[in-house]
């Protein structure tokens, strides 16, 4: 597709500097060990790829959550948002979550959303706490605002940090946003934010030589839990 | 008082069942345990549904003369049997007296409940609607609470520690990766739950010393089975069960009112007369679970003791010979044990 340079620096909008999140490894319930680290635009096409079984999934609001991600990584794909930023989970190379945000101003930033594809291991739990740790500790901000589209999302976040309600809305169109403020973060980190660095270099090596996949209808069972029926 | 026989049984996977309804899972059940028990084309005489939320949760009444005509099981008697957490076993005790006593010769005997209907809280105030409801509800008591305080007091007077817990947990949650009817199928590692600095999120603090992973996951499900004399057992020609010996106690309402809150004496009581009745003792015993929404809170000095459902080895092999079972049901004030 052929591109005005001239015009595409129009539509561009413009990229605040972002600064690089240190991966870390998390010990889950069940022991395995999830490497969470910062995707590079180019892993776009491939995490698409877990994202697009999950617009079908109706169980939790899946099929919102996953709509907008897809979305909103599209667009920092190619180039149509404003200082987004990207972390996902590696459980033995394999994709188990995704979650993304942005930065709103220097001060305050967005928080997109929270997708857990491997059910039952806090997984969404650590990556949005891990996302609140990078706007917090690393991009150094004031402010996160944050909106839940289920249930699941806002006992997690609102009820169990717990944010402090605003009547700023939802960016697009939903509910007012909460608020993640300095104190409130660090107030919870201590039960809500957990990982080691530096992570061993055989798990790095392993979660950065090829993001692995789920088949769909994995995908699909982990998340809509259908074991058995 | 005649013998009576399980005949049949069913069961559904237990889990988040958003699909259906609190009916469809009744029905599910009973069909499976019908069908288990080869009745064909003949009905049973009587249908016992045990179920604690359905009134409050679904809004929904009169749920076993639904179930009979949702079944086609018209004229069967029909009874819901309400009694906490005791339920399922209240049932299948009044079932079997129906049949002990001559009245009825098949009995159809189901429970279910349908609570991830609702949120977590409201769940658990759907359950704290079993504390007194003027010493206990109105002060916040939740079940998963008075679980933690009872869990403290065992600590203190028993020497029970969060080691203790932790190996029931685990064990627990092994058991589930080999039981397909199971909502929870995932094994837990000792680091990931306990002793990594990470346990502090996968596994946090429910209600002190409890933590997730000591409680029971809020479920849908249901399971039946069916009922009948020895004799009309015996006819069908096929393995069978008979219910050995049952016992029901009862203890105070307000956990303040006992004299040693964790002697439950209602356990001790009903298990008591299960024993008596069966002609067996304890020692007899090789197996036991103890079915409850959160760790056994021990009546006696080792934690161990509590967590029982018994089958003697060896006879279960050798159908249609009876087999003995012994199960101990909790509930806060009423203790049936089947």
């Amino acid at each position: 597709m052929p591109v005005d340079l001239e015009l595409e620096a129009v539509l561009r909008p413009i990229q605040y500097p972002m600064v690089p999140y240190p991966p870390k490894v998390i010990t889950l319930a069940n022991g395995k060990k999830m490497v969470v680290r910062q995707a590079v635009r180019e892993d776009v096409p491939e995490i698409l790829k877990s994202v697009h079984p999950c617009l079908f999934i109706e169980r939790d609001y899946y099929d919102i959550v996953s709509a907008r991600l897809y979305g909103e990584l599209l667009a920092w794909y190619r180039y149509r948002v404003k200082s987004e930023y990207c972390l996902m989970g590696q459980v033995d190379g394999f994709l188990v979550g995704v979650v993304n945000g942005r930065m709103e101003n220097e001060k305050v930033g967005m928080s997109y959303h929270t997708l857990a594809i491997d059910r039952g291991l806090r997984i969404g739990s650590h990556l949005f706490a891990a996302k609140m740790e990078y706007h917090m500790e690393y991009l150094n901000q004031e402010e996160v605002l944050i909106v839940a589209e289920s249930p699941i999302g806002f006992r997690r976040w609102m009820i169990e940090y717990p944010l402090e309600k605003t009547t700023i809305p939802h960016e697009l169109g939903g509910g007012d946003s909460y608020r993640l403020t300095r104190e409130i973060y660090f107030n919870a980190k201590p039960r809500l934010v957990v990982g080691d660095r530096p992570v061993p270099q055989e798990l790095m090596d392993e979660a950065t030589t090829a993001i692995k996949f789920a088949d769909d209808d994995t995908i699909r069972e982990r998340i809509a839990g259908l074991k058995g029926r | 008082m005649r013998d009576v026989a399980i005949i049949g049984v069913g069961m559904i996977p237990f889990g988040r069942r958003d699909e259906d309804t609190l009916m469809d899972m009744l029905a599910y059940a009973s069909l499976k345990a019908l069908d288990d028990a080869r009745l064909g084309e003949k009905s049973v005489d009587a249908v016992y549904v045990a179920n604690m939320g359905g009134g409050i949760l679904q809004r929904q009444t009169a749920i076993a003369s639904s179930l009979v005509d949702r079944l086609s099981l018209l004229p069967a008697a029909a009874e819901t049997i309400e009694n906490g957490p005791a339920s399922g076993a209240s049932a299948i005790k009044n079932g079997m007296l129906g049949i002990a006593a001559g009245f009825y010769e098949t009995v159809l005997v189901v429970g279910g409940e349908k609570m991830r209907e609702v949120t977590g809280w409201r769940a658990t105030d759907f359950v704290a609607s079993m504390t007194h409801p003027q010493a206990e509800y109105p002060y916040g008591i939740t079940l998963p609470g008075m679980a933690g305080m009872f869990t403290r007091l065992g600590m203190e007077k028993h020497g029970v520690t969060r080691e203790h817990l932790l190996a029931v947990s685990l064990k627990n949650q092994e058991m589930g990766t080999l039981n397909p009817y199971a909502h929870v199928e995932m094994a837990l590692d000792r680091d990931g739950i306990f002793d990594s600095p990470h346990a502090v999120v996968n596994n946090p603090t429910s209600a002190d010393p409890l933590h997730l992973y000591d409680l029971c996951p809020v479920s849908d499900g249901a399971a039946a089975i069916v009922l009948s004399s020895v004799d009309f057992a015996k006819k069908l020609g096929k393995p069978y069960a008979v219910i050995a010996g049952f016992g029901q106690a009862t203890d105070t309402h307000t956990l303040a009112e006992r004299e040693d809150p964790t002697d439950l004496k209602a356990v001790t009581l009903a298990a008591q007369q299960a024993f008596a009745m069966a002609k067996i003792k304890p020692a007899d015993i090789d197996v036991g679970m103890w079915p409850n929404y959160t760790m056994p809170l021990p009546s006696s000095k080792s934690p161990r003791v509590n967590m029982s459902v018994f089958s003697r080895r060896g006879r279960a092999a050798k159908p249609p010979q009876p087999v003995r079972l012994v199960s101990v049901v909790r509930s806060r004030s009423t203790s049936p044990a089947a």
